[in-house]
C-alpha cells in the first residue's frame, strides 16, 4: 500500500500565542495525537507542512519549529485567508491536522563545518528560527562555525519570537543583530534597513562562509547588492521562496518557477539555481 | 487476433461483469467517454471524443478523504477507487498523454494513490486512427495514429473488423478470455493497408522549438500572442496532458470531505498569493506559461512533449487561438536572452 501524501495527520494545537503587537501574527504550537506520527514526521529547518483545519481547507506554511524540539511543531502565521483566518480565531485545544514535512530543507550538511550569516526581515523569520534552533542545540553547535543572525522589522514590537532573541543575545556562540526601521524609544539595538545594516555585521565572504536569507522582496533586492559587495558568490547565497500552492508534492501545477515546483524542488535555492530560471516568483 | 465489429458489443458486454467499461457515447451535442451498461451503446465511428478520457483516472471533481472531529478524536478516511475499468475506444493520442500524467502522478518523491491504483486497475483498449482529422498534428509531436505507447491493446479498423494487437499483459489477458478469432494473413495484410494508408496531413514543424523556449522567456513575442486569448481556460480543460488541480473542503462544521477539482493555469487566481502578490498577473505570463509547460518545462523535467496533437484545445477555442500557429510564430522570433 503506497503513503498517502494527502492524507493529514491529527494534531492538538495546545496554544495560539500572539507574536506579534499588531496581532496579525499568532504563532502556533500544535502536537501530535498519536506517537508514532510525530515518528512519520521527520523534518529539517526549512522545510513547510500543509496545516488542516477541519471544515475550512489547509495552507502551506513554513515550520518555524527545529528537529531539537521534539514533541510539537510551531507555525507562526500571518492572518490573510480562509484558513490562516480560522486558525487565528481558534481555541487552545482545537484539533486540527499537518501534512508533510514538505519541500526541501536548508543545506544542513553543507553548513556543517561553515560560517553561517542567516540574514531575515520581518515575519519570514520562521523557517530561520527554526535553522538558528537548530544549529544552537548543544548536540549540533559543533558541527557548524560561527552564526551571524542579522533579522530586522519596522518596529520591535513585530519582531517574532522576542523571548527567545533575549536569551540569544545573552550567548556567545551567536552573533544576534536585530535591528528596525526607525528610532523608537528604550530600543538598544540597530537602526536601519536590513541591506545596511548587513553591510555592518556581515562577515566578509570566505569559502567558508554562506548566507540564508529570507524576507520580503524588497529586503531580498536590496540586500542582493550588499552581499555581492561583501564577496559572497550565488553559490554561497541561500534562499527559501513562496508561492501559492494547494498539492505540495509537485502534481496540482501552481507553484512552478520555469519547470522547478516551488513545493518539491524547493523552497529551498541557491541563488545560482534561481537565476537559472525565470523571473516569475 | 481479429474481433468482427458486430461482435463488439457482446465483447464489451462480457467485460462487465469483471470491469467497468467506459467508451466513447453519442449524446445530442458531442462524443465523450461514459461508463456504459449495454454494449451497443458504444460508438464506433468517432474522429475523437469532446473530451479526453483523462477524467476515468483522474477524475474532474473527486473525493480524496472524508473526515470528523469528535472531542479529541479524529477520524480520517481516505477513499480510494479501486475497482477495475476497461477504457474501449481510446486514440492514440489520449493514450499516450496518459503515459506522460505516469509522470506526473508517479514523481521522483510522491505517489498520487488515486491516480496509480485507478492506472493499475484500468485497460486501455485503443483504436487508431484511419481518418485523423484535419486539426490533429500528432506525428509533430513524437505521437502517430497507431502509436501503442500507454496502450493495453489495439484496434486497426479493416472494414468490417478490428485486427486486435495486444500490447501488454494486462491486454493479452483481455484477449485470451474474450477468446478472439486469429487473424488471417489477410487480415494482417489490411490491418497493414489501414496503417499504410491513414495520414496526418496537418503537420507542424517543430524543429528548434526547445531551443528557442530555453532562450525566449522575456522576448517581446508572448505580449503579441497571448493577446486574443481570452483565459477561458477551454484548452486546459480539453487538454489530455493538462494536470493542474485545486484542493478545497466541503464542510459542514468540522465534519466533511476534501475534493480534489481541475483547476487551470489560464485563470488569475491560480497564482495569487495570500499577500495580494501575483507571480503570473497577466494573460502573457499565463499564456506564456501553458506553452513553456507543454513544450520546454516537461521536456527538462521528463523528457517529453506535453502535447500529443489531439487538436481539441483548437476546436474548442472560442477565438480560434491556433497552438500550431503560436509555435509556428515563436519559432519564426527573434530570441532576446535577459538571463
Amino acid at each position: 500500500m503506497m503513503k498517502n501524501p494527502y492524507l493529514p495527520l491529527p494534531m492538538k494545537m495546545v496554544k495560539n500565542f500572539t507574536e506579534t503587537e499588531d496581532k496579525l501574527i499568532h504563532t502556533f504550537t500544535m502536537e501530535f495525537l498519536n506517537e508514532s506520527d510525530e515518528k512519520s514526521f521527520p523534518y529539517l529547518p526549512g522545510q513547510f507542512a500543509e496545516v488542516c483545519v477541519f471544515g475550512k481547507g489547509e495552507a502551506p506554511f513554513g515550520i518555524a519549529s527545529a528537529p531539537t524540539e521534539p514533541g510539537f511543531l510551531k507555525f507562526s502565521v500571518a492572518k490573510v485567508g480562509v484558513v490562516s483566518t480560522a486558525m487565528h480565531m481558534m481555541e487552545d485545544g482545537t484539533m486540527i491536522g499537518v501534512r508533510g514535512p514538505l519541500g526541501n530543507s536548508y543545506p544542513i550538511d553543507r553548513l556543517k563545518g561553515k560560517n553561517t550569516v542567516v540574514i531575515g526581515g520581518g515575519f519570514a523569520f520562521t523557517t530561520l528560527r527554526s535553522l538558528a534552533t537548530y544549529i544552537l542545540h548543544p548536540d549540533n553547535r559543533g558541527d557548524f562555525g560561527n552564526l551571524t543572525v542579522i533579522y530586522g522589522a519596522r518596529n520591535p514590537g513585530l519582531l517574532l519570537y522576542q523571548d527567545e532573541l533575549k536569551e540569544w543575545e545573552t550567548r556567545s556562540d551567536i552573533d544576534l543583530v536585530c535591528t528596525i526601521d526607525r528610532p523608537v524609544d528604550g530600543w538598544t539595538g540597530k537602526v536601519g534597513f536590513v541591506p545596511t545594516i548587513t553591510k555592518e555585521a556581515a562577515p566578509p565572504a570566505d569559502e567558508n562562509t554562506l548566507a540564508i536569507i529570507c524576507g520580503p522582496p524588497v529586503m531580498i533586492k536590496f540586500t542582493m547588492p550588499v552581499l555581492e559587495e561583501l564577496g559572497y558568490k550565488p553559490e554561497q547565497i541561500i534562499m527559501s521562496l513562496e508561492n501559492r500552492m494547494k498539492c505540495g508534492i509537485g502534481m496540482c501545477g501552481r507553484c512552478n518557477v520555469g519547470g522547478k515546483y516551488v513545493c518539491k524542488d524547493g523552497p529551498v535555492f541557491t541563488r545560482a539555481e534561481l537565476s537559472k530560471l525565470p523571473n516569475e516568483y | 487476433m481479429i474481433i468482427s465489429k458486430k461482435d463488439v458489443p457482446a465483447f464489451l458486454a462480457g467485460l462487465m461483469g469483471e470491469y467497468r467499461v467506459f467508451a466513447p457515447v453519442k449524446t445530442d451535442t458531442y462524443t465523450g467517454f461514459q461508463q456504459i451498461s449495454l454494449g451497443t451503446e458504444a460508438v464506433l465511428d468517432f474522429s475523437n471524443t469532446k473530451i479526453p478520457p483523462k477524467g476515468i483516472l483522474f477524475p474532474q471533481s473527486e473525493k480524496l478523504f472524508t473526515y470528523s472531529v469528535a472531542g479529541e478524536t479524529v477520524k480520517v478516511e481516505e477513499v480510494i477507487d479501486d475497482a477495475k475499468s476497461v477504457v474501449f475506444g481510446v486514440r492514440p493520442c489520449d493514450a499516450k498523454s496518459i503515459a506522460l500524467l505516469d509522470n506526473v502522478f508517479d514523481n521522483d518523491k510522491y505517489q498520487d494513490p488515486y491516480y496509480l491504483t485507478r492506472r493499475a486497475n484500468t485497460v486501455l483498449v485503443g483504436i487508431g486512427c484511419n481518418e485523423p482529422a484535419s486539426t490533429c498534428f500528432c506525428t509533430s509531436v513524437g505521437c502517430s495514429p497507431f502509436d501503442t505507447t500507454g496502450l493495453d491493446l489495439l484496434l486497426v479498423d479493416t472494414g468490417d473488423a478490428f485486427v486486435v494487437e495486444a500490447v501488454t499483459d494486462k491486454g493479452k489477458a483481455i484477449v485470451t478470455t474474450a477468446g478472439f478469432a486469429p487473424a488471417s494473413d489477410a487480415d494482417q495484410a489490411a490491418a497493414a493497408n489501414a496503417k499504410a494508408a491513414a495520414a496526418v496531413t496537418c503537420k507542424v514543424n517543430t524543429d528548434g522549438l526547445k531551443e528557442k523556449l530555453d532562450v525566449n522567456f522575456y522576448d517581446g513575442i508572448w505580449d503579441l500572442i497571448h493577446e486574443k486569448c481570452l483565459g477561458c481556460g477551454a484548452c486546459t480543460y480539453s487538454c489530455p496532458t493538462c494536470h493542474c488541480f485545486d484542493i478545497v473542503d466541503d464542510a459542514v462544521g468540522t465534519d466533511g470531505c476534501r475534493i480534489r477539482n481541475w483547476d487551470s493555469c489560464m485563470f488569475p487566481l491560480f497564482t495569487l498569493h495570500g499577500s495580494g502578490h501575483n507571480p503570473r498577473t497577466s494573460g502573457k505570463e499565463r499564456y506564456r506559461n501553458r506553452v513553456m509547460h507543454k513544450f520546454k518545462y516537461f521536456v527538462d523535467n521528463f523528457d517529453a512533449v506535453a502535447c500529443v496533437g489531439c487538436g481539441r484545445c483548437i476546436n474548442n477555442c472560442p477565438v480560434n487561438l491556433d497552438i500550431r500557429e503560436v509555435l509556428a510564430d515563436i519559432r519564426g522570433s527573434e530570441a532576446r536572452l535577459d538571463k
